[in-house]
C-alpha cells in the first residue's frame, strides 16, 4: 500500500526546504556544536583550586610544611595570607575566598608536646557542594600529615586503610560525565525542534490541504519528513561526539554500531515527539514554544544529567520515567566511558525503541485526526 | 445525455449546531463545467472539500467519478485533481521541484513524467523559468502553475475552489480558457467563484445561500425563470437613489449596478411612474433623474433575486 516513491517525493522537499530555510539550517548544524561548546566549558562539577587564605600565627617549620601539604595535594591554593584573624570574616562574605586555614601560635608547641595540636579552617558555607568536598579533602589531608608526624623516623603498617580506585572516569573529570549527557540534552531539544516547524507550517500556509487531496498517505508524509532530519540528526551526534572527544578529551570504549542503533531510536522517537506537538498545535511559534520547554527542560532535569534520579522524591522519579532522554543519557554514559554494550544496556535500548514507537504513533494518531476533521 | 460524472445526494455537513451544506443534491455529466454560486459562508467550499474527501459528511452520498467518497478517499484523490483558494503550491521550492513533487505524489513517472512536465511548462507559461522560486512568480502564473500540478495525473474530474480570487481580469480570462479546454478534453469540471461573469463561461450554475441549494440550471435557464421586470436607473448620486427607492410602491428591489441602479418592479407601469416620483419625494432633497430602460436580467440579478425570496421563504 505505501510507496517509495511518494515516500522519497516528500523526503526530497522537505530536504529542499530545509536547505533554503537559514533558521532550520542554523539549528540542525551549528546549534548542537554552540551548545557543547557552551555547556561543556561552563558546566564542571570538578572542585579544585580552593581559594584559601591563610593567617600562620605559627611560622615555624612544621606550620609550613602543613601548608605545603594543602597546596601540593592540587586541591587547595593560598591566595592570600592574613596577619591575624580579625580580616577572616569580611574576607568569607566578600567571597574572596572559599575558605581560611587558621594555624595559631601554639601549633609548634603543642606538637612537640605531643598534646595535640588544633588548626582551624572556616569554608564559605553559602555552596554547600563545595564545602563539602572541601572538607572532606582537608581532613584528609590533615590525617595524613598527623600520620607523617607519628610515624616520623619509624616504619609501621596502618592496621587497616582503604585503597580506592575509580574506575571508567579514573581522574574523576566531571567533563566526561557532562558531554555524553550533553549530546542526550542538545539532540532531545535539536530533535523536537526541527521537526516542531514542520507540520505546522504547512497548516498555515494552506500546503497541507494540498497534500491532502492527493493519494499520499499519512504514513508516507510522516516517514517521508522524517527522513531528512533523522539524516541530520545522526549527523549531530556524530559531530558532537567527535567534538567531544577532541575538545575535552572524552574517551569512547564501545561499540558505535550499539551506539548508532540506540541513537537512531531515539531520535526517531524525539523527531516524532516533535511532529505529534507539530500537528496538535495550530501555529508555528506554539509549537516552537511548546517542543522548547517539553523537551529542554525535562531533559535538563529529569534525565540524571545534573542531579541524580535516585536521590529524587518519588513523585519526580516517576516522571522521569518518561523522559526519554533518561535512557539515552545512560547510553551514551556506558557505552563512551565504560564500552559496555547490548547485554548490559538492553532495557535502555528497549525503551528507545517504545519511545520511538510512541513518538510515531502520536504523530501519525494526531495527523489523521486533522484531516477530515 | 453522457454518464454521470458526480451524483450527490442530500449531502449535508454540520459543524456543532450551525449546517454549513443542507441536503444538497446534484448531478454532473462528464465534460461539464459545473459552476458553484454563492456569497461568502453559503457552504460552496464545504461542498467542495466534502466531494474532495477533505471533510466528511455528515450524511447523505456522493459518488465522484464512479467512486463513493466516503468509503473509498484514496481511491478518490487518485481520480481527482484540486486546487483551493488559497495559493498552495511550496513557495520555498522551484517551479521545476513542485511538478516533480507532485508527479511523485501522483506516481506520474518516467516518460509519462517528461511529457506532463513540459505539457504544464507550456500551460503556465513557465517554459525556461523552471528553477525560479515559485513564491517570487506573479500570482496569475502561480495559478496556472497550481492548476498544472494540480492536474498532473490527467483526472477525469477537476474541483477548482475559487480559483481566480485576487488574480487581474486578464489573468482571469487566460484561466478560464484553460478550463475551457479541458473539459473539451473531457475533463469534468466543478468550479466556484463568486465573479458573476465567470458564472457565464459555466455549463450550469448551482446557485447556493446559506447551505441550501436555491437554484440549478444553465445561465440562459436561471436569466429566463426570472420573471420580474427590470430597470436600469441612471442618476447622479446612486446610493441616495437606493435608499429612496426601498420603500416606492410596486419596487421589489433596488440595487447599485455599477454607476446605474437596477430597480427589480412588480410590475413595469407601475414602476415606471413611482420611480421618478419617489426620486423627486427623496428626504434631505430631489435626486436627478437620468430615465430608465428596461434590460435584461444579468445573472446577478437573478442571484441576489432568488437570495432575497430564499431569505424570506426561512424567515417566514
Amino acid at each position: 500500500m505505501l510507496s517509495w516513491g511518494r515516500l522519497w517525493a516528500v523526503a526530497r522537499k522537505e530536504w529542499l526546504q530545509l536547505r533554503r530555510d537559514p533558521r532550520s539550517m542554523a539549528l540542525a548544524f551549528a546549534m548542537p556544536l554552540a551548545l557543547l561548546l557552551f555547556f561543556g566549558y561552563a558546566i564542571s562539577w570538578d572542585v579544585k583550586d580552593i581559594r584559601l587564605a591563610l593567617v600562620n600565627q605559627d611560622d615555624g617549620e612544621q606550620s609550613r610544611e602543613l601548608v605545603q601539604a594543602f597546596q601540593g595535594s592540587g586541591y587547595f591554593r593560598v591566595v592570600e595570607r592574613l596577619p591575624s584573624t580579625a580580616l577572616v570574616d569580611r574576607e568569607l562574605a566578600e567571597a574572596h575566598v572559599t575558605g581560611v586555614l587558621v594555624i595559631p601560635p601554639t601549633f609548634a608547641r603543642d606538637l612537640a608536646a605531643g598534646r595535640g595540636a588544633a588548626v582551624q579552617l572556616l569554608l564559605d558555607g553559602g555552596d554547600a557542594n563545595t564545602a563539602t568536598i572541601a572538607q572532606s579533602y582537608a581532613d584528609a589531608i590533615v590525617a595524613r600529615f598527623s600520620r607523617d608526624i607519628v610515624l616520623r623516623g619509624r616504619r609501621m603498617e596502618m592496621p587497616a586503610a582503604a585503597e580506592v580506585r575509580i574506575w571508567y572516569n579514573p581522574t574523576l573529570e566531571s567533563r566526561n560525565m557532562v558531554v555524553p549527557g550533553l549530546v542526550a540534552v542538545i539532540m532531545s531539544i535539536i530533535a523536537a525542534m526541527l521537526t516542531s516547524l514542520t507540520i505546522a507550517r504547512e497548516w498555515e500556509r494552506g500546503t497541507m490541504e494540498q497534500l491532502a487531496s492527493t493519494p499520499v498517505h499519512r504514513l508516507e508524509v510522516i516517514f517521508g519528513k522524517l527522513v531528512p532530519y533523522l539524516l541530520i540528526g545522526l549527523f549531530d551526534v556524530a559531530v558532537t561526539i567527535g567534538a567531544g572527544m577532541l575538545l575535552f578529551q572524552v574517551p569512547f570504549r564501545g561499540n558505535p554500531l550499539f551506539l548508532g542503533g540506540a541513537t537512531l531510536m531515539f531520535l526517531i522517537g524525539a523527531l516524532g515527539l516533535g511532529m505529534f506537538i507539530s500537528a496538535t498545535m495550530k501555529s508555528q511559534l506554539l509549537a516552537t514554544q511548546l517542543a522548547m520547554i517539553g523537551t529542554f527542560l525535562p531533559a535538563m532535569l529529569l534525565s540524571g544529567f545534573i542531579f541524580d534520579i535516585a536521590s529524587m522524591p518519588l513523585a519526580l522519579r516517576v516522571v522521569s520515567l518518561l523522559v526519554p532522554a533518561r535512557y539515552y543519557i545512560v547510553v551514551t554514559r556506558g557505552v563512551l566511558l565504560k564500552g559496555v554494550g547490548p547485554t548490559v544496556l538492553w532495557v535502555q535500548g528497549l525503551s528507545m525503541i517504545i519511545f520511538a514507537a510512541i513518538g510515531l504513533g502520536l504523530a501519525a494518531a494526531t495527523f489523521h485526526k486533522r484531516i477530515q476533521s | 445525455m453522457p454518464p454521470a460524472a458526480v451524483v450527490v445526494r442530500d449531502l449535508t455537513r454540520r459543524f456543532g449546531e450551525f449546517v454549513a451544506v443542507d441536503r444538497v443534491g446534484f448531478t454532473v455529466a462528464e465534460g461539464e463545467i459545473f459552476g458553484f454560486l454563492g456569497p461568502n459562508g453559503a457552504g460552496k467550499t464545504t461542498t467542495i472539500k466534502m466531494l474532495a474527501a477533505l471533510l466528511r459528511p455528515t450524511s447523505g452520498q456522493a459518488t465522484v467519478a464512479g467512486v463513493d467518497v466516503a468509503r473509498d478517499p484514496r481511491g478518490l484523490r487518485r481520480r481527482i485533481g484540486y486546487m483551493s483558494q488559497r495559493f498552495s503550491l511550496y513557495p520555498d521550492l522551484t517551479v521545476a521541484e513542485n511538478i516533480e513533487l507532485f508527479a511523485g505524489l501522483y506516481d506520474v513517472t518516467g516518460e509519462r513524467l517528461e511529457a506532463r512536465r513540459a505539457w504544464v511548462l507550456e500551460l503556465a507559461g513557465l517554459e525556461g523559468q523552471e528553477r525560479r522560486l515559485t513564491g517570487e512568480l506573479p500570482l496569475g502564473w502561480k495559478q496556472r502553475l497550481a492548476l498544472g500540478c494540480a492536474v498532473l495525473h490527467e483526472p477525469p474530474v477537476l474541483f477548482l475552489d475559487e480559483p481566480t480570487s485576487g488574480v487581474d481580469p486578464i489573468a482571469r480570462r487566460g484561466f478560464w480558457d484553460l478550463i475551457n479546454a479541458m473539459a473539451a478534453a473531457g475533463t469534468t469540471v466543478l468550479v466556484s467563484t463568486h465573479y458573476m461573469e465567470e458564472a457565464e463561461y459555466c455549463n450550469r450554475v448551482l446557485l447556493m445561500s446559506r447551505g441550501r441549494l436555491i437554484a440549478l440550471g444553465s445561465p440562459a435557464e436561471l436569466r429566463a425563470g426570472f420573471d420580474e421586470p427590470i430597470f436600469a436607473l441612471r442618476t447622479d448620486d446612486a446610493p441616495r437613489a437606493v435608499e429612496a427607492l426601498q420603500h416606492a410602491p410596486g419596487v421589489v428591489e433596488a440595487a447599485m449596478f455599477g454607476r446605474e441602479v437596477h430597480v427589480v418592479a412588480r410590475e413595469a407601469a407601475e414602476a415606471e411612474r413611482s420611480v421618478p416620483a419617489a426620486l423627486a419625494a427623496a428626504p434631505r432633497g430631489a435626486i436627478a433623474f437620468g430615465g430608465m430602460r428596461r434590460v435584461q436580467p444579468s445573472l446577478e440579478d437573478v442571484f441576489v433575486s432568488l437570495v432575497r425570496r430564499a431569505g424570506a421563504a426561512t424567515e417566514a
